[in-house]
């Protein structure tokens, strides 16, 4: 561990917990306490998650410039030009799609941080079960019928229905801004989240029906109509408040395009947030990301249907950042962005790309540590219609460290929603590994040659880490899928090479992946007959 | 326990575990809730089974529809409800003159063989949308409606990706035609439908550029599922994709149709996996060969048993519950997808068969299905019977029908634009399946919809599409009696027997304060005799207090279930 981080570790450890007089952080939530210490009790943030459905094409959203011969072999049809694309300006090798000035501006007000290649191991290519590996935060071969926000939300306040709302929670625990409540948001025993589409309209349901149902599946069914009916009714009134009292300040949404698009959605968020109502998560969604065909303007990559979703995307984020800095709210906001995957590297002939796997998510606001966190996915020199976007991380390290940084849950708490440990990354500000300098981290470890490449029988690579530490070699085929550990071992700081027998693996693209506990960097390897 | 809890019905008890449940059947961890299988059904044959099997196959039901059940046996209400022979349904018309002309097609005629128009594909898919949601609210007295549903929300396509609206108008047709026919058969004809060519891009699928979607979905969605026995693999995926290569839409045709180029087939041997035997399917590079690959391709999928359990098991929650136990597994499932297999894939057997099983007439299946959008916005239309404009008043009678369409849509069911190629995720998605249907959005939604039609009305040029109370009050036998009313009424209207309470507030909607019940009979008897001194007033208070009543019923929880 480098000195600053540790130093920086060691403050955040033994400080807060003095000032509190040892009690745990967590049972304090949001009292004086925390307040005057400046900081928000965990029970007062809000995280926002975005939806992009459909498949979002990573690789046209945040360019691997140093990648960029390669990918002009593998989708020229779609590609964006290179002098096209906005350059990070502190890491020119990674540019933003030329309609992403709006997070490019996030980025540099120091509230965006970026995380490369998010996927899971053995990618599903199914636009549902994915969208549900994502929400339910499963493995890839289990299927979860509760949402990881429902687990999070059952474990804070639990037995909900029961007795929701009262007086110390009067409002929804989870709002969905659309007709429908996602699987994100179902608990264990029912969805802890409530959809509404005008805050200021709700018609009264009149069904005060009373008494026991039958224990049958139509009394189930009846059962969850009838506390649906009472439990809108009582929401209705405090959504209604806080739409009356709350409001939008920013100009920097993108003009309307109708009532239910995502800037539309934000706005509402926000209205609702600055309307003083407690609601823990808000979900949104944009719709239109399956770009099988004519992503792009077939004579102009730069426009097209991709490039409005994204200026869409780019603009509304940075109205909703807007918005809540100018009300004054920004402290108590997270947002994050996910997709059911990314999309192939190679494009296909109608223009478009068809369903892969791992892309960049994002996560804005003032708790943010801003930066990049991991690399650019290597492009093959060659590639096939199957080969894929590697994950670097596992989209459930990104959950850890919401649950963990910004929801402040301890590691036991985080393992009974997420079902394992799972490494946090330093997406905010204050992430308990203390880290602070995404730059730093990112130069921990490195996996520096593979030689010779291509290779038949053996090949030996070089590889280091400045700090020591788990180190583990992992050989993935190009669909992603991992097949081969070399080693997991520990290493002291140094550079090493390693000689891989690669006999009994067939000819193809494969991705060579390097682990540490915080971090991954990836080479691409083909091996011959 | 304070009073709201009191109040609160039962907390909800989820029936499956969180870790490792499979989104299909051969789970025992799911409780057990009945063991009847299907044996034919031999208990009771009343009204209350007649409603109950009319509440399922069809939307509504209407009064004229359950009249002609009640002298029937189940074997005949059965047989009529699977008998569309007979049914001949009129194309949707060009009822869009007055706002676009179409050169091509009189006001009042159809449009579907008419050239493609880029300028009046928009008004065509709205007349085809109104269109279908008309079907379902005129009704047919079999389960054709239901059927065509429940193949548009398997074989999902979307009009918003489909160019053409004739093109869509054929895809339906399609559906209806082989709705109660052979899946096999419908499987093939969906494969080189136009339409889903558009859809998937089946279109662009060739032997230098395979396009993988159609191919996919072929076997994750329309045939073998997702379930644990679907063991199809990605090269199977990509295999299939090469059969699949060369169809394509022959755009000189009208309306559009389907072609096969061979030059652009890859006619090469297809390899699959052990799942499916590591059969080979032959390349041909006949003028044809396409065809000759799609049957063998089509062959080698449904030898798969899986075929035959994953559409069962769709069945099974589309006209009995979600879900789906060991028990259902073992003594529905299985059973049907054997006779399924049995009669080479003919529908009609099934749903004979389940229709008519002790399983299916199981109070434990009885009254707990939500209702999807489509059947609550047209079955409340065919219970109440608002006068829609005449039947040649295209321009007026598409505008009612659009006023169903757009409610069902606004309550996340817009006929002929699923959400995805998925279908519609009340009929998929775990653990919530129905209940998607009812959210705090939709919920207050479904009552505004019923209450605007019995209350406002929905204006349409002079006239209005509004519901007169009188229209079922007077075919109940005896709605001068205040309680045989509420009684006829509410086993009309609700699957549930209603509680006493229940009853009793609902009395106290045309009673109130406890008045006796003759003076309920003596207002009805004077307002439906207008030579009755006290007529008018009396017909004013009656009218009032029916609609009250009505809505009353329908703003019960118990209305939103099936």
């Amino acid at each position: 561990m480098k000195r600053r981080s540790f130093i920086k570790a060691a403050t955040a450890s033994t400080v807060i917990p003095v000032a509190l007089n040892g009690m745990q952080l967590r049972s304090v939530n949001n009292n004086a306490l925390l307040k005057a210490l400046g900081k928000r009790g965990a029970s007062d943030k809000v995280l926002v998650i975005i939806q992009l459905n459909g498949g979002n094409d990573g690789l046209n959203t945040l360019l691997p410039l140093d990648q960029y011969s390669n990918l002009s072999k593998a989708r020229s049809n779609v590609l964006i030009p290179e002098d096209k694309a906005i350059g990070l300006s502190d890491y020119s090798e990674i540019g933003f799609h030329p309609q992403m000035s709006g997070l490019n501006n996030i980025y540099n007000n120091k509230k965006l941080n970026i995380i490369q290649s998010v996927g899971y191991p053995q990618p599903n290519f199914s636009h549902f079960r994915s969208t549900d590996i994502w929400m339910s935060a499963s493995d890839s071969n289990k299927v979860l019928t509760t949402g990881w926000m429902g687990r999070y939300l059952n474990e804070q306040y639990p037995n909900y229905p029961d007795n929701y709302p009262n007086s110390t929670y009067p409002d929804p625990l989870a709002i969905q801004i659309g007709p429908l409540v996602s699987l994100s948001f179902m608990g264990p025993n029912t969805s802890m989240g409530m959809a509404i589409t005008d805050p200021s309209s709700f018609y009264e349901l009149l069904d005060n029906s009373s008494g026991n149902v039958p224990s049958t599946p139509a009394g189930e069914e009846l059962a969850y109509i009838r506390i649906l009916a009472q439990q809108t009714n009582e929401y209705a009134d405090v959504i209604k408040a806080a739409a009356a009292n709350g409001l939008n300040k920013s100009t920097k949404y993108p003009v309307s395009g109708g009532r239910n698009t995502l800037g539309e959605q934000l706005k509402i968020v926000a209205k609702l947030i600055s309307g003083g109502l407690s609601t823990r998560v808000y979900m949104v969604s944009l719709g239109g990301f399956d770009t099988h065909s004519a992503q792009t303007d077939s004579t102009d990559t730069t426009l097209g249907n991709h490039s409005a979703l994204l200026a869409h995307l780019s603009q509304s984020i940075e109205g909703f950042q807007d918005d809540l800095e100018l009300l004054g709210i920004s402290d108590k906001v997270t947002g994050m962005t996910f997709s059911e995957f990314g999309r192939r590297i190679q494009s296909n002939a109608s223009g478009g790309t068809d369903h892969g796997a791992a892309a960049p998510m994002f996560v804005f606001g003032d708790a943010v540590q801003p930066g990049v966190i991991g690399n650019n996915p290597s492009i093959p020199s060659t590639t096939t219609v199957n080969d894929n976007v590697p994950m670097q991380f596992d989209f459930r390290q990104v959950y850890a460290s919401v649950l963990k940084d910004w929801f402040e849950l301890n590691d036991a708490e985080i393992k009974n929603i997420l079902g394992t440990d799972f490494n946090t990354l330093p997406i905010f500000k204050n992430n308990i590994s203390g880290i602070d300098d995404i730059a730093e981290y990112m130069t921990q470890i490195s996996l520096r040659n593979v030689f010779p490449n291509p290779a038949k029988n053996k090949t030996i690579i070089s590889f280091s880490t400045d700090g020591g530490g788990n180190l583990s070699l992992v050989l993935y085929n190009a669909m992603g899928n991992q097949l081969y550990t070399f080693f997991n071992k520990r290493f002291s700081a140094g550079t090493f090479e390693h000689e891989l027998d690669l006999r009994g693996f067939s000819p193809g693209n494969y991705i060579l992946q390097l682990h540490s506990e915080m971090k991954s960097c990836t080479q691409t390897l083909q091996i011959l007959n | 326990m304070n009073r709201r809890q009191f109040l609160r019905p039962r907390k909800i008890v989820p029936s499956t575990s969180d870790l490792n449940t499979t989104a299909e059947g051969n789970n025992p961890e799911v409780k057990k809730r009945t063991n009847s299988g299907l044996s034919k059904y031999s208990g009771t044959w009343s009204d209350k089974e007649r409603m109950h099997l009319l509440r399922r196959t069809t939307f509504g039901p209407s009064m004229t529809d359950f009249k002609s059940f009640q002298s029937k046996t189940m074997d005949q209400c059965i047989t009529a409800l699977l008998d569309t022979s007979n049914l001949s349904i009129a194309p949707p018309v060009n009822n869009y003159q007055n706002r676009v002309q179409d050169p091509n097609v009189e006001y009042g005629k159809t449009w579907v063989d008419a050239p493609f128009d880029t300028a009046l594909e928009g008004v065509r898919k709205n007349s085809l949308k109104c269109w279908l949601w008309s079907i379902g609210a005129e009704g047919t007295g079999t389960i054709f409606e239901k059927m065509w549903l429940f193949w548009h929300n398997h074989f999902a396509t979307e009009m918003t990706a489909v160019p053409s609206a004739s093109a869509s108008y054929y895809y339906f047709k399609a559906l209806m035609d082989n709705s109660l026919g052979n899946f096999k058969a419908l499987t093939r004809a969906i494969t080189l439908d136009p339409a889903m060519l558009y859809y998937l891009n089946g279109r662009l699928n060739t032997k230098n550029a395979p396009d993988e979607n159609y191919a996919r979905e072929l076997q994750e969605l329309f045939t073998l599922g997702k379930g644990t026995d679907s063991k199809f693999t990605e090269d199977d995926v990509k295999a299939a994709a090469r059969v699949l290569t060369g169809f394509t839409i022959d755009f000189r045709t009208t309306p559009f149709s389907s072609l096969f180029l061979p030059n652009k087939h890859d006619n090469t041997d297809k390899e699959f996996s052990d799942f499916f035997g590591n059969t080979v399917v032959k390349g041909r590079s006949t003028s044809t060969g396409g065809y000759d690959e799609l049957d063998d391709l089509l062959d080698m999928i449904f030898s798969v048993e899986e075929v035959s359990k994953y559409i069962c098991r769709r069945l099974y929650r589309y006209f009995v519950y979600y879900e789906i136990d060991s028990n259902a597994e073992s003594n529905v499932i299985e059973p049907l997808a054997l006779i399924f297999r049995n009669n080479n894939f003919d529908i009609k057997p099934v749903l004979e068969t389940l229709l008519s099983s002790e399983h299916f007439y199981d109070t434990w299946n009885q009254a707990c299905l939500i209702k999807d959008p489509f059947s609550h916005t047209a079955g409340y239309v065919k219970q109440f019977k608002p006068a829609f404009p005449s039947n040649t008043e295209y321009e007026n009678l598409y505008k009612a029908y659009y006023l169903g369409w757009a409610y069902s849509t606004i309550l996340q069911m817009d006929l002929g634009d699923p959400p995805s190629v998925s279908g519609w995720e009340a009929w998929y998605q775990i653990p919530l399946y129905q209940r998607f249907w009812i959210t705090s959005d939709s919920l207050p939604k479904r009552n505004e919809y019923q209450d605007y039609l019995l209350w406002v009305g929905y204006n349409i040029g002079t006239e209005k599409l509004l519901v007169d109370p009188w229209t079922l009050t007077v075919q109940f036998n005896t709605p001068s009696d205040p309680n045989k009313l509420i009684t006829e009424a509410t086993q009309f209207l609700l699957p549930f027997e209603l509680s006493n309470d229940q009853i009793i507030s609902l009395k106290e909607v045309i009673l109130p304060g406890g008045i006796p019940d003759y003076n309920w009979s003596d207002d009805y008897q004077a307002a439906i005799d207008p030579s009755n001194s006290n007529h008018s007033t009396a017909l004013t208070n009656i009218t009032l207090k029916l609609k009250l009543l009505y809505k009353a019923i329908m703003n019960l929880s118990e209305y939103q279930l099936s």
